[in-house]
């Protein structure tokens, strides 16, 4: 391999050491340290004037207490509990809106296909902090949609949706749509149309074509969309904060709890990285199963 | 919304460079200030302002326990600048600088004391009361021509809470304001440190917390203001700008703020200057330009909070220094309580009560 060809394999490299190990092995450094009122908010920290006696002596003050801590205190675990639900479920609702957005943009005239997949696009130019609150402003009990539902006679008292699950709902599967939405249609887009044919040729029925050459070749888009949306809903904060009650376990809020109401850098550290831990084991075995598979097949 | 902006100024916070000589940078609370006088600072001392706002006390903290803030003037609750200097955030003050810090009431410095001993570290700004919101046609329709809206029988009397949730109630997502207030419902002392004490706070909040829309500490202005809820848990002055952006808006939405007859929690904004700020000469010249009473009233006149400066008050218009809500006679005055900083252990006990009154977990 050539010396240029190398610097630009590096590049992403690097910026993944930079951007992504280093600050997840400072933060691991400190959730293993213990809350002082100091600045920073934590002990120990490392004094490099004392050479190798005081890396020793910080080394020894290391502790996977607050591993410990999270742990004992069921409130963690039912926050992580409660955000896989959350996430999850509206992982599953985005999916179910995503998959036939997507469906009719691939089926859509040629010519068409760019003007809808910019609609689709054309909300991310707002700033997703507006977008929610615009949905603060539809959903409330004063809101439009109970406002226009009242004034239709559909419902004669308001429905209350803020500050519930269904209004985190809403936002999660609103906001990520176009993330779902993508790479299905990607996906579909490529799909052959003769094979659909074939299928049909072959004594399948409509239904059952489109369940096993669609739904089947579009698999890896539908992969990619729910992973897309899944993780980030399940570490999300600003819907829960804004749309939901305080009923609304997550643990993007837990996360935010430890760091400014109790100041505790260590145990918010902790509660971060059993967050990325919980995300990367899953992934990464997925996509071991992924490549034994692809493997076989060959 | 107090939590997105926080994180905003989180992530730019490492972008604040240090500032050079002619610059001095201040950090308060939004909406806390009248610009004009931000001017009025350059102009007469041709020194360069930079000013930056926040909307919660842990924003603040946590910018200046990272330690760095490049700020030379910030503004933290009593409460918080009590453990702020025991982390060793400030400097003390240089009273030979401030000529203008005789105008300081005594009254309110007698008590700003227990906080920052002997007030070496910092001045008031401003303070203010935390009490009950009501939308008055809202509420009468749901609880009659009597309801207690000047008790905190209205928000910790589940009977009420019932019929209030109709219309909907809003509470302050802070557990250092919500449970000294449950303690003095009580009777207790609101200011206890016990464990078993703070305790029975949950006794009171816990079976109200079903009726309680939601626990936030800033959408309660547009929702009071808007008609969207009738009744909010929450500080003083932002029920009055509630009041006043209802009048406005024509909409048919009449506030009134109340400080519970029970007692209600006093808070204090102090100016102070951190330990490592670059330019503590100029932060000074600030501290006292603020000091001087007519440029404190003209800040109390236009943000409608009381100030810790008892010179300033011949020049405060009527609509402040004559309003209740925001000058409290002598005999409410006695009747409002402070709160000291808890203790970090009693700190996470605190927040992990919150957290189980709020979500039932």
């Amino acid at each position: 391999m050539n010396l240029g060809r190398r610097l630009l394999i590096s590049v992403p490299y690097g910026w993944l050491v930079v951007l992504f190990l280093i600050p997840f092995l400072i933060v691991f450094k400190i959730s293993l340290s213990d809350y002082a009122i100091s600045i920073p908010p934590y002990t120990p920290t490392l004094d490099t004037s004392e050479g190798w006696s005081g890396f020793a002596a910080y080394w020894s003050k290391l502790d996977f207490e607050n591993f410990v801590f999270l742990a004992e205190d069921s409130l963690y675990i039912k926050a992580y509990l409660s955000s896989f639900k959350i996430a999850t479920i509206a992982t599953f609702l985005t999916l179910l809106v995503g998959f036939p957005f997507a469906y009719a943009i691939a089926n859509a005239p040629e010519e068409w296909r760019p003007s809808l997949l910019l609609l689709v696009i054309l909300p991310f130019w707002t700033s997703f902090l507006i977008r929610v609150y615009a949905l603060i402003g539809i959903l409330s009990n004063e809101g439009f949609l109970n406002q226009f539902l009242m004034w239709t006679g559909v419902i004669s008292e308001p429905l209350v949706i803020m500050n519930t699950n269904a209004a985190v709902y809403i936002g999660i599967v609103y906001t990520y749509l176009p993330f779902m939405v993508l790479p299905i249609y990607s996906t579909l887009e490529k799909l052959d149309g003769s094979l659909l044919e074939a299928a049909q040729d072959l004594g399948c029925t409509r239904i059952s074509a489109f369940w096993s050459v669609t739904v089947h070749l579009a698999k890896p888009g539908v992969i990619a969309g729910c992973f897309l949306v899944f993780i980030p809903a399940l570490g999300e904060f600003v819907i829960p904060s804004l749309l939901g009650g305080s009923r609304t376990l997550m643990i993007g809020k837990v996360l935010w709890e430890e760091f400014f109401s109790n100041r505790d850098w260590p145990v918010a550290s902790a509660v971060a990285i059993i967050l990325l831990l919980v995300l990367i084991i899953p992934i990464v075995l997925f996509q071991r199963n992924e490549q034994k598979q692809r493997e076989q097949n060959k | 919304m107090k939590l997105l902006t926080s994180l905003s100024t989180i992530a730019l916070c490492a972008a604040v460079q240090s500032a050079s000589a002619e610059e001095v940078r201040i950090y308060n609370w939004s909406d806390y200030i009248d610009e004009e006088l931000l001017e009025k600072f350059q102009a007469e001392t041709g020194i360069d302002l930079i000013y930056d706002v926040f909307d919660s006390n842990e924003v603040l903290e946590t910018k200046l326990l990272a330690g760095s803030s490049g700020y030379d003037v910030v503004v933290p609750t009593g409460t918080f600048l009590e453990r702020q200097i025991q982390a060793g955030v400030f400097q003390k003050l240089d009273l030979s600088q401030l000529s203008n810090h005789g105008n300081v009431w005594d009254l309110i410095a007698a008590r700003t004391a227990q906080y920052d001993p002997e007030n070496a570290y910092s001045v008031n700004y401003m303070w203010g009361t935390t009490g009950l919101g009501v939308n008055l046609k809202k509420v009468a329709e749901v609880l009659g021509d009597d309801a207690p809206i000047n008790s905190l029988d209205l928000v910790f009397n589940p009977a009420n809470m019932e019929k209030l949730a109709e219309c909907g109630v809003y509470m302050l997502d802070a557990p250092t304001e919500m449970i000294p207030a449950a303690l003095a419902y009580l009777g207790e002392d609101p200011n206890s440190h016990d464990p078993d004490v703070l305790a029975k706070a949950e006794g009171v909040l816990a079976p109200i917390a079903p009726y309680v829309a939601k626990f936030n500490s800033s959408e309660y202005i547009n929702a009071l203001a808007n008609g969207d809820i009738c009744v909010a848990f929450g500080w003083s002055g932002d029920i009055l700008q509630a009041r006043d952006r209802a009048a406005e808006a024509e909409n048919g939405v009449e506030i009134a703020y109340n400080a519970p007859s029970e007692g209600a929690l006093m808070w204090f904004d102090q100016m102070a200057v951190p330990a490592d700020a670059p330019n503590p000469e100029g932060a000074h010249k600030f501290i006292n330009f603020i000091l001087d009473a007519q440029n404190m009233a003209a800040a109390s006149n236009y943000v409608y909070y009381a100030n810790g400066n008892l010179a300033a008050q011949e020049f405060l218009v009527e609509d402040v220094i004559g309003d209740l809500a925001i000058y409290p006679d002598a005999a409410t005055l006695e009747k409002l309580y402070t709160v000291t900083a808890y203790p970090p252990r009693v700190q996470r006990t605190v927040t992990r009560m919150w957290t189980k009154i709020k979500s039932g977990t």
